[in-house]
Order: C-alpha cells, then structure tokens, then sequence
C-alpha cells in the first residue's frame, strides 16, 4: 500500500465577519500524505492549522466557509460529499483528537460507553465486540488496567490518560485517517512523552495515516515525516521533517526553531552580572516562605504542601517546576493570600504576612501580585482595557480619570502596545496580546512581587519568547523579584536564577539554576530533565530504555 | 488574529444587523403600547368611568344614548362605558403595574442572587432554602392570603407581586453567578482587595446581563398573566379602574350575549382585552427569542 492517500489541493477557507464579506483564513495550502505517514501541520495561533485539519474532514467551523481547493481521501472527494455522507465518513474513515480531552469527555458517562459510542451508533460493532476492542486498544495504549479503566469516569483518571483514551475513541473504527489536534500541549513534559510514545506506536502498528497539529518543533519532530509551516494561512515550507528541522530554508522556520521548548545547548554560567551582584550583596530576601505547610478542605485535611520553604530576592527570579499536583500552584496561592496555612509563615520584607486577602493591607496586596495563566480568562470580557488596567491605578493609589488615563498609556507602552488598544474589549485582541495586558495589569500596582503561574504555557512558542523576553526587560527596569510557575523545564532554565523543584508538596532540590540543571541531579530532576523533547527527529526512540532507568530511579 | 480597526463594531449595532421582520413587527406593536400607555388620556376618547349608554354591551360602531353624537368604536362594557377608552386605560394601569413588577423584582431577586453566588457556603445554603420554601407555596395562593389581609391597593399588589417573582429572579441570578464567580478574571478582583460590591456590580453583573435581560421580557409577561389573573378573581386592581384582566371578568356576560342573539359581535367585546394580553405578552417573548438566539451561542447547522 502506497501512493497518496490524502491528497489535499489549494484548499482556501475563509472567514464570514459580515453577511457578505469573506476574509481569507487560509490560502491554497497543498499537502499529501502517504499511507502510514504522519504530516505536522505547524504554525502559530491563528495560521489557520485547525481550520485546515477540519477541512480534511470536509468541516468548517461556523462562521467559516471552504472557498476551493480539493481534499481527496482515497477516492472519495470529500467536499464534494453531502452533509449524509459526511456525516457516515467522519468517525469511521477520519477521526479528530481535540487538544484538550477533559473539555472532550462527558464528565456523566463512563469511559468505555463513550470510547465505544461511535461503532454502536452506526451499527459497526456490538456491544461486546466494541468493548473488547477498545479493551485491546487500551493495551496497545499502555493504560493501565486495560479490563478495568473503562469502568471509570473520566474525572478518575489523570489528563494524560484521558488524552490516550481519547485516542483510543478515535481509532476504534480504525479509521484510515487520524487528526491530532494539539494533543500533548495541555500536558506536563514527562506526560507528554509518555503520549506521544504511545501514539507514535499506535499509529505505526495500525498503519494509519495522521495530520499532526502543534505550535512545538520539538514536539512534532518526534512524531512526523513531512512537515508543513504554515503562517498566516499560507504554506511557508513543506518538506520532510529532518530536511526542515536541519537545514530550514525559510527565516520564519527558523524563528520556529529557535524558539522551540528545547534546553539551551550551554548553561549560561551567570546571568546578566548586575542581577547576579545585587543577589549576592542583598542579605535581606524579599519574600521568605518559611516551613509552610497547607491544604484544600476542612482543617487543611488534603495536604498541598509539605513544609515548604523559598526565598524571593529584588530583581531575581525564582522558577517553581514540577507536575501537575506537585503543589506548585497552591505555593503561588498561599504566597498571594488567596490560601491559608497550616503551619509556617510568609515573610514580606521581613514582616509577616497574614494569611487571608482581608486581613492584608492594601499596600501588602498592593506589593504582591498574581499573574494567571489564563489571559483570556483572567481578563473580565466585558470590560474595556482601560477599565482593565484602570481600576487597579484607582483602588491603590486613587488617581482622578485623567492620571488613569495618562498612566494606561504609559503602561501599554510598557508592554510594548499601541494606546489605542485601551479602549478595545479583551476578546478583540490575539492571545499574545492579552497576555501581555494581563501582565500590564499586574505592573500597575507596581508591586515588589510577581507571582507568574504558567504565563507562557498556553501561548506558543514564538508568542511566549517575545512574553519572556519582556519579562526580563521589565525585571531590569523595574527591580521587580518573580515567582515563576512553571511545568516547562526550558522556559525555566532561560529566566529563573533560582530553581525549586516540586514533587508531591515536597521540595525535592532547591538552587541557583545553574547548580540545579548540571549535573549531579537529584533522580526526580533528571526525569524531567530527560523528558524534554531534543530536536532531532529519533530523540523519542533512543531515549526510552534510558528514560525507563531513571524512572525507576525517581519512584524510589 | 485582531480584526482590522475599521471592523470593530458595537454588540449593539451587531444586533440591529440580525434584525428579522418578526422583530420588526413586535416591536412596533410594543412601541405603539408605549405611546398609547403614555399618552393615555390624550388618546382615549372618553373617561375611564364614564357611562355613554344604558344599554349593556351596546354594539361596535352604534351611538351612545346617554351622550348623544358619541361613537361607541369597540361597544359599550355590561355598564355602558367606552370599550376602547377603558382598554386605553386599562392597559396603562396593567403594563407601568407589571413594570413595576418585574423592576421591583429584578431589584431584589438578583442582588440576592448575586451575594448567594459570591459568598457562597452557609450564608447562600440559608438564602437558597428560604427561597427554596417559599417556591414551595403555590404563587397564586400567597398573592390571594396577603392581598385579602391586607387590601388591594396598587402598592401591595406590587409588592406582593414582586416579592413571589423576585425568589424565581434568584435563582436565575444565583446560577449565572454561580458559573462567572469561579472565573479567574474574579479571583484577580479577589486578590486585588476588592470589596463585595465591586465584584458583585462591577465584575458579576455585566457578564450576567444578556441572560438576566431575556429573563427580564418573560418575567415581565408573567406579571401582566399574574396581576390579569388576581383581577379576574376581583383581588387585583379595583374598580372603577380599568384593568385587563378586570375588564375579560367584567364583560365575561357578554359571551351569553353572543349566544343568545347568534352574534359573535357580542362575543368580541370580552374577547378584545384578553387579546390585548395576548398580543403584548407574544411580543414580547418573540423578542426575547430572537434577542437570545442572536447572542447567544447557536449550534453551527450542520450537527
């Protein structure tokens, strides 16, 4: 079995803003994929990957309209099929894993009742058939309990497991094409890499042909034979993966490259030598978290955190890592006072910090802010960015309208935006944008603090280096200390100058960047160490014997 | 991707190009209420009481005997008043009622509402089950209990009124809250210090809106049903004001009129105010429709 099996011709789909005008989304995009291969379709937000791995399925989102262009799987025409014979191919033929499989699942229904649900609706399979095939599927997924997971909802399960579950719903009709939207972005890195080996070992098994959709060079080099970069709608380079990650021919490919959440080929040995000094010659740290330990329920019953203890200087970044659960997130909580402790206390300048929002000052709040990870919904939609960014300039330094003004421009200017964006709503701007406003909002307070959660995970790649590079900018300028959350060991070891590394609550090794990311590691940092992609393309099978030692290693 | 800055359109004027000849329409006729409501003593021809003839249920079209060279246009009423003067007055006294209503009613139901959904824990499980127990009677029979002991004067019957539909408005309200509350944009607001006013009013209620204003239009049709329904059982509004509702069960005899005499002239004389109800009640709520199909988000026609 050879040739091309899905062969897609200058496909355009455009986008309805008004009744009667189309604004081309994407523009004569050619790709061909052979039985058994897997094409990356790659790009940034908004260059048109998703609208183009749904018109493969002869689906346009509403609001969208295929224009032209041709899509042949096999010897059907697809868009040239009726909404009937759509709606027959789709789930048999081709079928869609979304990015994120939480928001995917019916939180109401079992899993094996969902996975099975296609076959039985179209009367493929019975009901015993479709459950042992989706049993053996499990298997060839690495899930654990194979005869027992499918009796779980989906809230029982970890969201890296879901995400193969979901994989697992999508190839239980075997169908000939399979679409992976974004499927390891929302996950963890040693996560990720547990994914992606099962996907790349399924689709080899099953001989199935895949489009591949990400915003991660090193990601998609693991799992694709030719890949795509798209920008704006338009191919930019189409070649075999090695050829486009060795030798890329355009200046955008590279700008992908280099911007790719790989490790930095050297350790920087210090940083820039002001910060360095000043972090040397202050004694007094900013923050100090002292032995903190803290929970979720009655009583801190579910324990988050295990006597934990970080220190903040001015100007300096401290990076947080670990796993989701590792209690990171709850560390950024009860440092912003949206947490109690249960043992332990938080020092500002040396004084204590109380342990809820309502019993700090207004100038301790002022002195400690929270950036989220969400911009789009950090951001209240139905305010303007003016009132935004104003009503914090307002609750702590009372400034009149036209001071408020005035210092919203300024602050736009900050983050490197036109003015005329104060008076757009947050829904009118790109999520870079947006993460950039959310960044403003925290500066407005001028704090002493900056709690980063995750700020650049859901941005990609070239997006999150332009959001870190201000970051750094900022830092200089304005002295200000941050508290960096982060799952992404790459994006850590290129800002922070001090690394906590998080397991269980616990902090498992705790120093200065360079100490923590050279070796001797402790097991669990070398974990993660080793689950970040590298950019070649043969880094995923080389690495699994090696990985599977120090595994071993971490969980004793 | 950012829309071009000559794209960027209001909400408003995004839904004023959705406008359907449905929409049109009602609102005409919502508009025509307005004027005719407003204006009300310019416009009817005669009095609210006044008696132009002797006859019981006089004719569209026939002269009235008591003043003579008067036109009785929709006939006369069982004590020979102006059918159209009264529908005039009647639907002014019903519509700025039922506004009152659903005003009042908003007021409170969704301030409660929203402090339920921000507070949450112990003081919104006591907010919810008191609301909770007083669903439980039925609306009709505490509107008869309250109004009967304390006399149906337009202030009570407000109130009242207001009081039922304000414990259905929370509900509405707590659980839209209850979605935006656990939205990272109020955990911002929360660990900037703001007090509960400012989330509730300024973070809370805007994201609420939408949903709350749809809401707003059936509310407003069930008061006008609700106050129709205690006039017609002779608890609502008193003669000798005109009412809707009061008007259907004064005229109720002219359906054996009509009977009687094989004329279903007769007939319509009762008929027209219940179907005034009708017609502004069904405006309204098509207007309501169409007002959330095109905000909110619709399924795409091909699933």
């Amino acid at each position: 079995m050879t040739g091309k099996f899905l062969e897609v011709r200058d496909l355009c789909v455009a986008a309805r803003l008004q009744k009667s005008t189309l604004t081309p989304i994407v523009r004569n995009v050619s790709f061909a994929i052979e039985t058994g291969k897997v094409v990356a379709l790659i790009g940034e937000s908004g260059s048109g990957k998703t609208t183009i791995s749904l018109a493969c399925m002869g689906y346009a989102r509403p609001g969208c309209v295929i224009t032209g262009g041709s899509v042949r799987l096999d010897d059907i025409e697809v868009l040239e099929l009726d909404l009937l014979e759509r709606r027959r191919f789709r789930g048999t033929d081709v079928s869609y894993v979304a990015q994120s499989a939480a928001a995917s699942f019916n939180a109401a229904l079992t899993i094996t009742r969902q996975v099975t649900e296609t076959p039985l609706i179209k009367n493929l399979m019975s009901a015993d058939e479709a459950t042992e095939k989706a049993v053996s599927l499990y298997r060839e997924l690495d899930l654990p309990e194979p005869e027992a997971i499918g009796r779980r909802y989906p809230h029982q399960v970890s969201g890296g497991q879901l995400q193969r579950l979901m994989a697992a719903m999508a190839m239980i009709c075997d169908p000939k094409l399979l679409i992976l939207d974004e499927p390891t972005t929302a996950l963890d890195v040693t996560t990720q890499i547990e994914v992606l080996q099962a996907f790349k070992k399924l689709i080899r098994d099953k001989h199935t042909s895949a489009i591949y959709v990400s915003h991660d060079l090193a990601v998609v080099a693991q799992v694709a034979d030719d890949i795509l970069v798209l920008k704006d709608g338009e191919m930019i380079e189409y070649g075999p993966a090695d050829q486009i990650i060795h030798e890329p021919s355009q200046d955008y490919t590279r700008d992908l490259i280099s911007a790719a959440h790989v490790m930095p080929k050297s350790m920087p040995k210090t940083r820039t030598p002001t910060i360095q000094t000043t972090h040397e010659n202050t004694t007094k740290p900013l923050l100090v978290v002292d032995n903190v330990t803290a929970g979720y329920g009655p009583n801190h019953q579910y324990l988050a955190l295990h006597s934990v203890s970080i220190e903040a200087h001015a100007g300096c970044t401290i990076g947080i890592i670990g796993e989701s659960g590792s209690g990171k997130t709850t560390l950024g909580r009860v440092i912003s006072g949206l947490m109690g402790s249960k043992q332990g206390e938080v020092r500002l300048d040396g004084m204590p910090l109380a342990g809820s929002i309502g019993k700090r000052s207004r100038d301790e709040l002022r002195s400690i802010q929270f950036a989220f990870q969400m911009a789009d919904v950090a951001l209240n939609p139905r305010h303007r960015i003016r009132k935004i960014l104003g009503r914090p300039l307002k609750f702590y330094f009372n400034m009149s309208e036209g001071e408020v003004d005035h210092r919203v421009d300024e602050l736009l200017d900050t983050v490197e935006l036109p003015s005329s964006f104060s008076s757009r709503f947050p829904r009118e701007l790109s999520g870079g944008e947006r993460q950039r406003i959310n960044l403003a909002r925290s500066l407005t307070a001028e704090p002493k603090l900056m709690i980063c959660d995750e700020i650049t995970s859901a941005l990609d790649t070239i997006v999150a280096e332009a959001i870190l590079k201000l970051l750094r900018e900022l830092q200089e300028r304005l002295k200000i200390a941050y508290v960096f959350i982060s799952h992404d060991l790459s994006t850590i070891s290129k800002v922070a100058d001090t690394v906590a590394v998080m397991r269980d609550g616990k902090i498992v090794e705790y120093g200065s960047t360079v100490e923590v990311l050279t070796p001797p590691h402790h097991s669990y940092t070398e974990l993660l160490l080793s689950s970040v992609p590298e950019l070649r393309t043969d880094w995923l099978d080389t690495i699994e014997t090696q990985r599977a030692a120090v595994r071993t290693a971490a969980a004793g | 991707m950012t829309m071009p800055e000559t794209e960027l359109r209001s909400p408003l004027r995004e839904l004023l190009s959705e406008l359907t000849p449905t929409v049109i329409i009602c609102s005409l006729i919502l508009l025509g209420f307005i004027v005719v409501v407003i204006f009300a003593p310019l416009i009817a021809p005669y009095g609210e009481g006044e008696i132009l003839t002797n006859d019981s249920f006089a004719l569209q079209g026939s002269e009235g005997k008591v003043q003579p060279g008067s036109t009785l246009l929709l006939g006369s009423d069982f004590l020979g008043r102006d059918i159209l003067s009264r529908l005039i007055y009647g639907a002014r006294v019903t519509l700025s009622v039922a506004l009152a209503i659903s005003l009042l009613a908003f007021l409170l139901g969704s301030t409660i509402g929203f402090v339920a959904a921000t507070i949450r824990g112990t003081g919104d499980a006591i907010l919810s089950r008191i609301v909770d127990a007083l669903i439980s009677f039925p609306s009709i029979m505490i509107a008869l209990i309250v109004v009967t002991s304390l006399g149906s004067t337009f202030t009570v019957l407000i109130i009242t009124v207001a009081l039922i539909d304000a414990t259905r408005v929370f509900r509405v309200a707590r659980a839209l809250a209850m979605d935006i509350v656990v939205q990272d944009y109020i955990e911002a607001a929360t660990v900037r210090g703001e007090g509960l006013g400012w989330i509730m009013w300024q973070e809370v209620l805007p994201n609420a809106l939408g949903p709350l204003a749809a809401e707003f239009g059936i509310r407003f049709t069930y008061a006008i049903l609700f106050i129709s329904a205690l006039s017609f059982l002779g608890l609502g509004v008193q003669p000798p004001h005109a009412d809707l509702g009061l008007m259907v069960k004064e005229n109720i005899q002219a359906l054996l009129y009509a009977s009687a005499y094989d004329d279903l002239r007769y007939a319509l004389i009762c008929i027209t105010p219940a179907l005034c109800i009708a017609i502004v009640t069904v405006s309204v709520n098509l207007i309501v429709d169409w007002y959330l199909k095109s905000t909110g988000a619709s399924l795409p026609e091909e699933l």
